[in-house]
């Protein structure tokens, strides 16, 4: 049976029908093609599906597309300012090699804009909890957390 | 997963109506656990009934010398709330160490409780500070609720609209996350109120469950060394890959005498 489904994904007013079983990142992937938002365990546990609803950080596996039903959805397409611009936080991970593959990214950069809310000028300790959620198979973190920390000083320095 | 019918509760009355109606239904509260059953197909239910529209379930308030905390409200709530954090500062924090980020804005407190996982959080708070839990029929107190691994006194179609936490004099929780999953190797709960010291442990053993030894030792004397004499078995204990039961049962009593240094 399909479900109407009315929310706003990057700004924009989006109106589809989805199966109840379509996960939001199925949906965010297949259906609007932003192919950014990642699948890298499909299990709730890798972080790389990371997007926001109505502002707080979640797991696109882990959800079904209803569950948006009139929210405002933010993926990693939606982030800069403008066509060809960066914003600070994917900045600060470019300057400071936050990334070697780039799989786990979008979901480190959505997840990192939801913490540096919480904490505008976190610890590298703070930084380092916040990512509990997200799991990266190349960098060993070090330099994830040195962007995180500089792209959240350049959104509030 | 195989496909349902999908259904938005209006209210608590239209939830119970879907709910009644329906053949095999489920209630949806963040999803967090259920999605992910429902993707291994280990649960298959023919109809979902989504509970984030239902008024009655959201909010946290004081009444009395209760705080009340409603189902659908999420862990990241929970953690930010100054209501909270004034009146229970250990429910704060234990619900700010569930999972991670993502998880706790997305999962609920009458999720966590309806699935009584053996390694969740809340229930040891709920067994530690005498909780009730309210249902759309009736009030359940925690030490009757919780019924082992996964098992709750929930009956079919019944649906928890709050937890009432008794306000405690002072509490602490210390949790041994295991590193993958979050989920508690081993938690302990203490509280201290006015009918004396409580002690739950989560993780532990095959469902959530009161020291009664250590409780007694720290109502006679509140110190950290009161913990010394008590004996942890480690019989009834979990053994997996993760931890063996006389890991788990050294785990009980330091987690115990982390949280009696932080109150004490
Ligand atoms: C990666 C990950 C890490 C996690 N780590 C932890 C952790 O460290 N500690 C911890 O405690 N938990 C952890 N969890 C579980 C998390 O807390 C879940 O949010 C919780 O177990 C279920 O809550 P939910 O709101 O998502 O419920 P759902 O998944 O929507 O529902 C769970 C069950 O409860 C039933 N239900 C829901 N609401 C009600 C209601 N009001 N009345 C009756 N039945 C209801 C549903 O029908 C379903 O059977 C983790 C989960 C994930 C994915
Ligand atoms: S793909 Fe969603 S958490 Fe890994
Ligand atoms: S950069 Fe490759 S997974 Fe993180």
């Amino acid at each position: 049976m399909l479900v109407k489904l009315s929310l706003s994904v990057n700004g924009k007013p989006v109106s589809a029908e989805v199966e109840g079983r379509t996960l939001l990142v199925d949906f965010l992937r297949e259906h609007l093609r932003l192919t950014g938002t990642h699948v890298g365990c499909d299990t709730a546990q890798c972080g790389a599906c990371t997007v926001h609803i109505d502002g707080m950080a979640v797991k696109s596996c882990n959800l079904l597309a209803v569950q948006a039903e009139g929210a405002s959805v933010l993926t990693i397409e939606g982030v800069a300012p403008a066509e060809g611009e960066l914003h600070p936080m994917q900045e600060a991970f470019r300057q400071h090699h936050g990334l070697q593959c780039g799989f786990c990214t979008p979901g480190m950069v959505m997840s990192a804009l939801d913490l540096v809310k919480q904490h505008p000028d976190p610890s590298e300790e703070e930084v380092r909890a916040g990512l509990d959620g997200n799991l990266c198979r190349c960098t060993g973190y070090q330099n994830i957390v040195a962007a995180i920390r500089a792209g959240a000083r350049a959104l509030h320095g | 997963m195989h496909s349902f019918i999908f259904h938005r509760a209006t209210s608590l009355a239209d939830a119970a109506k879907l709910l009644k109606q329906a053949e095999d239904p489920r209630l949806l509260a963040g999803g967090q656990t259920l999605i992910a059953a429902m993707k291994l197909r280990l649960v298959a239910p023919t109809e979902l009934v989504d509970l984030s529209g239902v008024a009655e379930l959201a909010g946290i308030r004081r009444e009395g010398a209760s705080l009340v905390i409603g189902a659908s409200v999420r862990h990241s709530e929970v953690a930010a709330s100054d209501l909270v954090r004034k009146s229970i500062p250990a429910l704060a924090a234990l619900a700010g160490g569930i999972g991670d980020r993502m998880v706790r804005n997305r999962g609920t407190l009458g999720g966590s409780v309806a699935n009584n996982d053996p390694a969740a959080d809340y229930p040891a708070a709920l067994l530690a500070l005498d909780a009730t839990v309210h249902t759309d029929r009736r009030v359940i107190a925690a030490a009757d609720f919780f019924r082992g691994m996964y098992e709750t006194a929930l009956e079919s179609g019944e649906i928890i609209t709050a937890v009432h936490f008794a306000v405690p004099q002072a509490a602490a929780y210390e949790k041994f996350p295991n590193p993958a999953s979050r989920y508690a190797l081993v938690g302990v709960f203490v509280a201290r109120t006015d009918t004396g010291v409580r002690v739950a442990v989560t993780g532990a053993g095959p469902g959530v469950f009161r020291q009664a030894a250590m409780e007694q030792a720290l109502s006679r004397h509140f110190a950290v060394a009161s913990l010394d004499p008590v004996e942890v078995p480690a019989e009834t204990l979990n053994t997996d890959m993760h931890a063996s039961a006389a890991y788990r049962a050294h785990l009980v009593r330091v987690g115990a005498q982390r949280a009696v240094a932080r109150i004490a």
